[in-house]
């Protein structure tokens, strides 16, 4: 029997500590991953695996280093450890590198997270393929101009995380996700061909999409696309699903990291406090929400978490840090250290929600006369020194208050602090997407460039 | 120095894994039959070196190693990995694998006599992953007073150098073996211009599958510079147009167009579950007659290059259009046996832990006839395009978005003021039967390109010459 992962990666703080190590600490993520992939009926993959890796970041007179390993042979992490406290030597004393100090993690281990799905274990191979087939069939089923598959995939990750530092602290927490997602084509009378897909994901199996509706919702976004077409270059008032309100949060989210600050990236520098947007954006990170797929009792350094209002009434209220970049910018850290086992930590979200309003999202697109309802965003543009967004689109356009028709080839730009300010309208419908949830809203005015 | 497909094999020696581990292995892969089974062993260190505010900010190394069983029963794959070479575990895999298929056994037997083409596309003799740390910091430090000495405006400089060292084996149940040493060298500037209060940043890269004569070719002074200069352009730029126009691309960089627009959508496995715009349009005229598009893994020390693809089949130079026609798809086994052709040698995954899957190498148009000066002049009003940040395609229908990071407005045939938030979008064939001049100045990049197709990254190289597009989509602010 292994030695278990939060008693091995205490030991691997050890071996640095006696290496030579000042400060350290080890993270081990376990998992057991599965994932069945379906086309037209049929099983096209069986993928099952498990692994587990550690990672090491050692910070001796604030020279830091940072090394990974899957070979947890004893003797081998002995090497390890040495060869990552010698690394460090190369690195340039940094006065803002170290460990949190022991008052910021307290950690009284969370109940209630509800992280942990055991039903996920105990998943046959044929029931696992029954939800892909099911989804893939009713996406399939849901329309006679639905002619291609591009398949339905189900999987899980069941998993372990443990962290052990130099200053005491030692957690762990098992968490599983699970997925289910869909794509499918219809042809168009040009010869194009429409594609439309929707996934659910989740910590636990009974949190997750029924598989026809998943299926249901990936045929109807392929079949109303068909006939889409190129509009016209102008400013117009936009409209975005809940999805794409996800998706605006989610570049926000590059301009909103401690990262971004100390090094002078993001247009929200020297904000704090002040307007940003209109008085009806709200924008949380949440780690604490039970069952979500962000949620974690403690951060990727062992800080303790909370609920942080990145927007409240259009207001700025801060920045998400780790330590590094915490003390880089005189402040502390929010708990907010993403860590994977290869690379330091940094500032990320856990659970981001933009906070429902009150109006009904068809009151929401009845509002306008002119305009676009955007469903798909493609592409990177986005600035997160400058706020510049400009990205490709596709959608329907607006008319007289009513979904008129499809759009394609197109493109959205504004700078996101105009944007910000400009929601206009915020709908009743959250809806979550995997770690992120959000309402339908409403931007008063965007450039979109067509034909 | 022995070949790298011999330097491969004896790599796994010494973690015990021959011919009879490998027949073994194969064996308990195909015990519930199956047409085919592969075992992929790769071993993978990578160093990085992170630079900032003048001085070293960290250092990392991560090791991988493991193996992924594959098997294959008509259009379906078991697929099974393990991080310990440990050979419980390592069966443990192969039976796993095994499931996809439910007929009789087929005992394999191989011998561990690799396959080597004789020539190798790129150099192990000095790899940067056995430099001492030092060296590497040199380099670093040369680009970072080389940034801050271009211009004073320049306030912050963030390098990046890595490098990895790949050594892969793959046994297949034919019995065919081979092997591979795949270098690679990384390195990256972020400048930071400030002026008036307001920071600009820009991001200049380079790689390939060489050591550190890497910076003979391309002086690390020299793409510091560049991030320098580009950084501080965006101070002076302006709203971009927005609507339909003449765009010219330049030549290098803008082949990231080809690789998107065309190139995703001519993979095999698209084109075999008939989900790509290109899927049954073999021998069609699919772009201008003066489009001829060419995937190829042979160019020496290309980031994109490799000597043998992942399914263990030599890798070659494959010319998917030519002369507007369509000639072919990228292909790996399985898409390969479906068309009844030869694989094209495009069979590629991101590690062991990932299956394989038709992928690009280096991909580019080829030159034409045009000389460049001549191209731009031939535009009244429209956009020229030097740098990429970036680019995603639908593969479906072809629809495209790229985010330009360094645009000009082209106003009589001449180039002006640099342009901020420019996007192109628009549909890959629509584009490519739009080329209406191509230049003679054909250029392969030198930035580190890397594709993701279904969450697996690999690294690929594009180029292109100039090209003229009588119209596309540019997603601009300014209307009107």
């Amino acid at each position: 029997m292994a030695e278990p992962d939060l008693a091995l990666a205490t030991t691997v703080v050890e071996l640095a500590r006696r290496a030579g190590a000042g400060q350290c600490d080890v993270i081990i993520r376990e998992s057991l991953e599965s994932k069945v992939q379906v086309r037209l009926g049929e099983v096209e993959q069986l993928i099952e695996s498990g692994s587990r890796s550690l990672g090491l970041r050692v910070i001796t007179d604030g020279r830091t280093a940072v090394c990974s390993t899957a070979d947890l042979d004893p003797a081998a992490l002995a090497r390890f450890a040495r060869e990552t406290v010698d690394l460090a030597a190369i690195s340039a004393p940094d006065e803002c590198a170290g460990l949190p100090a022991a008052s910021e993690t307290p950690v009284p281990l969370r109940d209630g997270l509800q992280l942990y799905d055991e039903s996920l274990a105990n998943l046959s191979v044929e029931e696992k393929v029954h939800l892909a087939v099911t989804c893939e069939a009713a996406a399939r089923g849901a329309d006679a101009r639905i002619t291609n598959s591009g398949g339905a995939s189900f999987s899980t990750r069941i998993a372990e995380v443990s962290l052990a530092n130099s200053n005491g602290f030692a957690g762990r927490y098992p968490a599983t996700a699970v997925g289910l997602g869909v794509e499918v084509m219809a042809d168009d009378s040009d010869g194009k061909k429409r594609t439309g897909g929707w996934s659910s994901s989740e910590r636990s199996l009974h949190r997750l999409l029924d598989a026809e509706e998943i299926g249901r919702i990936a045929a109807r976004r392929a079949v109303m696309q068909l006939g889409a077409r190129k509009v016209g270059t102008k400013a117009v008032p936009v409209v975005f699903e809940p999805v794409m309100a996800v998706a605006l949060m989610a570049n926000l989210l590059e301009s909103a990291t401690g990262s971004a600050l100390y090094r002078g990236a993001t247009f929200l520098a020297g904000r704090v406090g002040e307007r940003v947007g209109s008085s009806l954006l709200n924008i949380i990170d949440d780690p604490l929400l039970p069952g979500r797929l962000g949620s974690r009792p403690f951060d990727g350094e062992g800080v303790g978490v909370h609920r942080t209002a990145l927007i409240e009434d259009g207001i700025f209220g801060g920045f998400l840090f780790d330590v590094y970049t915490g003390r880089r910018t005189g402040n502390r850290t929010t708990g907010s250290a993403v860590r994977g086992v290869e690379s330091l930590p940094a500032p990320g979200p856990s659970n981001l929600i933009f906070e429902a309003g009150s109006t009904d999202p068809a009151a929401i697109i009845a509002g306008v006369e002119d305009g676009l309802y955007l469903t798909t965003l493609f592409g990177f543009g986005f600035n997160p020194a400058t706020g510049d967004f400009s990205r490709g689109a596709a959608g329907y356009w607006i008319e007289h208050g009513e979904l008129a028709y499809p759009v394609t080839e197109i493109n959205v730009s504004g700078r996101l602090e105009t944007m910000f300010a400009g929601i206009d309208a915020v709908g009743n419908d959250l809806t979550w997407f995997g770690s992120a949830a959000a309402p339908t809203i409403r931007v008063r005015e965007m450039t979109v460039s067509g034909l | 120095m022995p070949d790298p497909a011999t330097a491969a094999i004896e790599h796994f020696a010494r973690y015990n894994i021959d011919s009879a581990m490998m027949s073994s292995l194969l064996s308990v892969a195909l015990s519930h039959g199956g047409d085919f089974a592969e075992l992929f062993f790769e071993h993978r260190t990578s160093n990085a070196i992170a630079w900032e505010d003048q001085q070293v900010k960290s250092a990392a190394r991560n090791v991988a190693r493991g193996l992924g069983i594959r098997v294959v029963k008509g259009d379906a794959i078991g697929f099974a990995y393990t991080e310990s070479l440990d050979p419980a575990a390592m069966r443990r895999a192969a039976e796993t694998a095994s499931r996809i298929s439910s007929d009789a056994e087929r005992p394999v037997a191989i011998d561990a006599t690799p396959e080597f083409r004789g020539t190798s596309f790129y150099s192990n003799d000095d790899p940067a992953a056995s430099r001492p740390p030092a060296d590497k910091v040199a380099i670093l430090e040369r680009a970072d007073r080389a940034a801050r000495a271009y211009d004073p405006s320049i306030v912050h400089v963030e390098g990046n150098f890595g490098d990895e060292m790949k050594h892969v084996l793959i046994a297949r149940s034919d019995g065919r073996v081979s092997g591979d040493v795949q270098p690679m060298l990384r390195f990256a500037v972020v400048a930071t211009s400030q002026k008036d209060g307001t920071n600009r940043l820009a991001r200049k890269s380079g790689a390939g599958r060489l050591g550190l004569e890497y910076f003979d070719g391309i002086p690390p002074e020299e793409i510091a510079r560049e991030a320098a200069r580009m950084a501080i352009l965006q101070h002076q730029a302006v709203e971009a147009p927005a609507g339909t126009m003449p765009v010219v691309l330049a030549a290098g960089e803008s082949g990231i167009l080809i690789h998107e627009a065309v190139g995703h959508g001519l993979e095999g496995d698209f084109n075999r579950k008939g989900t790509s715009n290109y899927s049954g349009r073999v021998g069609e005229s699919v772009a201008s007659p003066l489009v001829t598009v060419v995937d190829d893994a042979t160019i020496p020390n290309s980031r994109g290059s490799i000597n043998v693809d992942d399914e263990g089949n030599f890798t070659g130079r494959n010319v998917l259009i030519e002369g507007g026609t369509l000639l072919g798809y990228l292909h790996d086994e399985m898409s390969a046996r479906y068309f009844g052709v030869a694989p094209s040698g495009s069979g590629r995954r991101e590690t062991f832990k990932s299956y394989t899957m038709p992928r690009m190498s280096n991909t580019f148009m080829l030159a034409g006839q045009s000389n460049p000066e001549d191209i731009l002049r031939s535009v009244g009003r429209g956009i020229f395009c030097a740098a990429y940040s970036g680019g995603q395609v639908n593969i479906s229908n072809g629809d495209f978005v790229f985010s330009v990071s360094e645009a000009y407005l082209i106003e009589d045939g001449h180039i002006t003021a640099p342009l901020r938030n420019v996007t192109l979008i628009g549909n890959g064939p629509d584009v490519l039967s739009k080329v209406t001049m191509v230049g003679n100045d054909y250029r392969l990049s030198t930035g580190t390109w890397t594709c993701g197709k279904d969450s697996q990254s690999v690294p690929v190289g594009v180029g292109m010459p100039t090209v003229l597009v009588s119209g596309i989509t540019v997603g601009g602010t300014k209307v009107g």
